[in-house]
C-alpha cells in the first residue's frame, strides 16, 4: 500500500512538473478583438465590449492621453490597455512581437521618420488612407502637410501623426539683455553671440546641444538645409558637399569650442540638463520638450527662457518641421476598424486640442489658430511654431530603411571634427559608407 | 503496467523537466543563432531570411570596427578585472581578520553587489557629469582640475572601470572570504615560531593555498566582465563616438537599432567562441598551476 501511494505521488509530481513546464513554453492566451461581439447592438457603439491593446511612447503626450481613455470606453463601451516603453524598447518590443504576426497590440506609437519605411517593408503596419479619408469630420486635410510626408510610403498612409517636432533656439533672454546684445537672426550673428557669451570662468558656456553621435542628426540637420545641403539628393548620398560640411563644421565648432565638458555623451535628457541648470547661453533643441525648461521644478532659469526661429544661413532659415511620432494599426490587428476607432479619436480636432493644452505640440493646423487650445505654450513659441510651419523642413534624418545605421555613419562626421581630426576626410569617408548603404538598399 | 515502466526509469523522469528546460532554453537559441549568423534578416515578416553563407562573418572580420570593439572589450576586461583581484584580495584579507564590526563592514561592503546595474548606471552618470556632478565639485573643492569622465575619449574606459570594480569586488571578496575561512593553520603557526612578518605570510602562505580560489573567481569574473552590457549602455551607450563600444554593446546595435539580425548572430557566435576560448585558457592554466604546485 505504502509502495503504492509513494508510486502515485511520484507519478503525479512528475506529470506535473512537465506539464507546468509545457503550459511555461505555450503562448498565453491574448486578449482578442473579437470577443463578446454579441452584445454589440448599440448602434453608436458598434464596438461595444471589445478590447483594445494600446503600445505608447514614453513621453508626456501617452500619459496625458493615458489619463483620457475613461472618456473613450465610456464613448465607445471598448476596453483599453496600455503599455508605455521607452523609444529603443519600444522599437524592439514592437520588431519581436510584430515579426511573429501576433495580433497584440493592435494599435502602437511609432517614429515615422525613423522606422515607417522598414515597418512598411516588413509587412507590420495596415494602410490607413481609405479609413482616414472616408470621414469627413475627421477632415484629415487638416493636418500639416510636412507632418504627414514622414507616414507616406510607396503612396500608402501608414500612421496618423500626433507629435510636432520642430527645431527652436532656446537662449537666455537675462544673459542677452545683460550684454546688449539683440536675438540674432543670421547663423553668424548667432556664432557671434555664442562666442560673446561663453564663461566657462563663470560656468556658463556658449552653446549647448546634442553631442552624442547618432542623437545629434536631427540637430545638426538645419544646420545643413540652411546652407542649402541634405543628407542625399535622390539616389545619391550628398554628406561631403561644401555645403554639407560647412553645416556640420559649424556644429561641431560651437559644441567643440563653447559647448559644456563632456557633451560627445549627450543626448537630449542631458543637454536640457545643462541648459535647464542655467549654465549654457543658447540651447538647439525639439520644442516638444520645452516643458524641461519652464518646469520650475527642472528648470532654474523657467521665467529666463527666449524662443526665436532657426538663424538663416547662406540658404535662408530651413528649421525641421516634422512629426516624429504617429499612431498606427497593427497589419494583424484581429479587428482594423475598432483600431482605427482608437487612432480616429485620439488624433480627432477635440482631443489634439486638449492634448496641446496640456504642452503636446500637435500636428492640425486648426489647433495653432485656435488661442485656447495654444494657451500652455508661451507666446513666443506659439509664434515660432507658426513661423517654423510655414518655411519648414518635413525630415530630420535620412530618408532610407537602415536610419539607425545612416544616423550613425553621418553623426561621425561631426564626433570626429569634435574630436579634433579632419572634417573633410571624415565626410569623405562618411559618404563612401552612406552611399554603400543607399545601393545596398536599392538591390532589395 | 505504467507505473512499472515508470518505475525502472524513473531517474530519467526526474530529470526531464532539466533536460527539456536546458534543450529548450539553451540549446534551441544557440542553434538558432548559428543558423540565423549564415542568413541575412531585417525580421521582415514578408521577405523571409536569405542565405548568405559566411558573408556575415567576413563582413564582421574584415571591417574595422569589429577588431575596434575587440581592443575595447579586451582593454576593458582585463584592466577591470586585475584592479579588481587586487583590490578583492587585499580587502578579503582585512575582512578576513578578528575583530569588532567585521560583519557590520561586510555587510555594508557588500551592497553594491546587490544593485541594479541599469539603475546605478544612472546614478554613476549624475556622479560623473562633468558640470554639475558631484565627483567634480569635490575635485574642485580639492583645488584639483574637474575631468570629463564618461564625456571624454580617453577618460571613457577608466570610468566604466570604476563603476564595475564598484559593483564588482564585492563579489570576488565574498568568493575568497569563502576560501580564506577553509585556509589551514598549521602553516600560520609554523611560521610565527619562524619568526616571519605578517608580509611574508600573506605572500608566502596565504597566497599560495588561495591560489585554485583566485583562479575560479578570475575566470567567473572575467566571463562577466566580457559581458558586460547594462552598466555601458545605460551611461555611454558605446560612446563618445565609438570609444567605449565593446562587442556586446555592437552586437546590440547590430540587431536591434539597425535591424540587421544575421550579422548580429554571426558577431554573437564569435563572440560565445570567444569567451569559450577564454575560459578554457583558464582552466588550462589552473590545471598547469596545479600539476606544477
Amino acid at each position: 500500500m505504502m509502495i503504492q501511494t509513494k508510486k502515485w505521488l511520484v507519478l503525479g509530481v512528475s506529470m506535473t512538473l512537465v506539464a507546468g513546464l509545457l503550459a511555461g513554453c505555450g503562448g498565453k492566451s491574448t486578449p482578442n478583438a473579437s470577443e463578446g461581439t454579441e452584445t454589440a447592438s448599440n448602434a453608436n457603439q458598434p464596438h461595444k465590449g471589445k478590447k483594445l491593446t494600446v503600445y505608447l511612447g514614453n513621453l508626456p503626450l501617452g500619459n496625458t492621453l493615458k489619463t483620457m481613455i475613461p472618456e473613450f470606453e465610456k464613448e465607445t463601451g471598448m476596453k483599453v490597455e496600455f503599455q508605455s516603453f521607452a523609444e529603443d524598447q519600444l522599437s524592439q518590443k514592437l520588431s519581436i512581437q510584430l515579426t511573429t504576426q501576433a495580433s497584440v497590440p493592435d494599435v502602437f506609437m511609432l517614429r515615422p521618420p525613423q522606422e515607417a519605411k522598414l515597418f512598411a517593408k516588413n509587412g507590420w503596419v495596415y494602410p490607413l488612407d481609405e479609413l482616414a479619408r472616408q470621414d469627413a469630420d475627421y477632415d484629415f486635410g487638416d493636418f500639416s502637410e510636412s507632418a504627414t510626408q514622414a507616414n507616406v510610403v510607396d503612396d500608402k498612409l501608414i500612421g496618423i501623426p500626433v507629435l510636432l517636432d520642430q527645431t527652436v533656439v532656446y537662449y537666455r533672454k537675462d544673459l542677452l539683455e545683460k550684454a546688449g546684445i539683440a536675438v540674432p537672426k543670421t547663423l553668424d550673428e548667432l556664432e557671434e553671440a555664442i562666442k560673446t557669451l561663453h564663461d566657462p570662468k563663470k560656468e556658463v558656456y556658449g552653446f549647448v546641444a546634442r553631442g552624442q553621435r547618432s542623437a545629434l542628426v536631427t540637430m545638426v540637420a538645419p544646420f545643413l538645409f540652411s546652407e542649402g545641403a541634405d543628407f542625399m539628393q535622390g539616389d545619391k548620398a550628398t554628406v561631403n558637399t561644401p555645403e554639407a560640411i560647412k553645416g556640420f563644421g559649424r556644429y561641431a565648432n560651437w559644441l567643440k569650442n563653447y559647448g559644456p565638458p563632456g557633451v560627445l555623451n549627450m543626448a537630449f535628457p542631458q543637454a536640457w540638463g545643462i541648459f535647464a541648470q542655467g549654465k549654457a547661453a543658447f540651447f538647439i533643441e525639439f520644442s516638444s520638450s520645452y516643458t524641461n525648461g519652464t518646469d520650475k521644478e527642472k528648470s532654474v532659469v523657467a521665467d529666463d527662457i527666449g524662443y526665436a526661429v532657426f538663424p538663416t544661413g547662406a540658404a535662408g532659415s530651413k528649421p525641421v518641421s516634422a512629426s516624429t511620432w504617429a499612431l498606427s494599426i497593427n497589419a494583424n490587428a484581429a479587428d482594423k476598424d475598432a483600431a482605427w476607432q482608437f487612432i480616429k479619436w485620439a488624433t480627432s480636432k477635440k482631443m489634439v486640442g486638449t492634448l496641446q493644452k496640456e504642452g503636446n505640440p500637435g500636428v492640425r493646423d486648426s489647433v495653432w489658430n485656435d488661442p485656447e487650445s495654444t494657451s500652455a505654450f508661451p507666446a513666443e513659441l506659439v509664434e515660432v511654431t507658426l513661423e517654423n510651419s510655414k518655411i519648414g523642413i518635413g525630415h530630420d534624418r535620412p530618408q532610407v530603411i537602415s536610419v539607425g545605421e545612416a544616423r550613425e555613419i553621418i553623426g561621425d562626421i561631426v564626433v570626429k571634427a569634435m574630436l579634433g581630426e579632419d572634417i573633410q576626410a571624415a565626410a569623405d569617408k562618411a559618404n563612401k559608407d552612406f552611399q554603400a548603404l543607399i545601393d545596398k538598399e536599392k538591390l532589395k | 503496467m505504467a507505473l512499472k515502466w515508470l518505475d525502472k526509469r524513473l531517474k530519467w523522469v526526474f530529470t526531464l523537466p532539466a533536460v527539456l528546460f536546458v534543450a529548450l532554453m539553451m540549446v534551441f537559441p544557440l542553434g538558432y543563432t548559428i543558423r540565423l549568423s549564415f542568413f541575412e534578416w531585417s525580421m521582415s515578416a514578408i521577405n523571409p531570411p536569405k542565405w548568405v553563407g559566411l558573408d556575415n562573418y567576413k563582413e564582421l572580420l574584415s571591417g574595422e570596427r569589429f577588431w575596434h570593439d575587440f581592443g575595447i572589450t579586451f582593454y576593458f576586461t582585463f584592466a577591470a578585472v586585475i584592479v579588481q583581484m587586487v583590490l578583492g584580495v587585499l580587502i578579503a584579507v582585512l575582512l578576513n581578520r578578528k575583530g569588532k564590526g567585521k560583519n557590520v563592514a561586510k555587510t555594508i561592503f557588500l551592497m553594491p553587489m546587490v544593485a541594479t546595474p541599469i539603475a546605478m548606471g544612472m546614478v554613476w552618470l549624475l556622479i560623473f557629469e562633468p558640470s554639475i556632478g558631484v565627483l567634480n565639485t569635490i575635485l574642485k573643492t580639492f583645488g584639483l582640475n574637474p575631468l570629463e569622465w564618461l564625456g571624454s575619449v580617453n577618460q571613457v574606459i577608466p570610468s566604466l572601470i570604476i563603476i564595475d570594480t564598484w559593483q564588482w569586488t564585492p563579489m570576488i571578496c565574498l568568493l575568497l572570504l569563502a576560501g580564506l575561512t577553509t585556509l589551514p593553520q598549521d602553516p600560520y603557526e609554523s611560521a610565527d615560531v619562524d619568526g616571519a612578518s605578517a608580509w611574508q605570510k600573506f605572500i608566502y602562505i596565504t597566497l599560495p593555498l588561495l591560489r585554485p580560489t583566485i583562479l575560479v573567481a578570475l575566470m567567473l569574473r572575467m566571463i562577466d566582465a566580457l559581458k558586460t552590457f547594462d552598466i555601458i549602455f545605460a551611461t555611454t551607450q558605446g560612446g563618445p563616438g565609438s570609444s567605449s563600444e565593446t562587442l556586446n554593446i555592437y552586437g546590440y546595435i547590430l540587431a536591434f537599432q539597425n535591424f540587421k539580425l544575421g550579422l548580429a548572430s554571426s558577431l554573437l557566435v564569435l563572440f560565445f567562441l570567444l569567451v569559450l576560448g577564454m575560459t578554457l585558457g583558464v582552466i588550462w592554466l589552473r590545471k598547469r598551476l596545479e600539476v606544477a604546485s
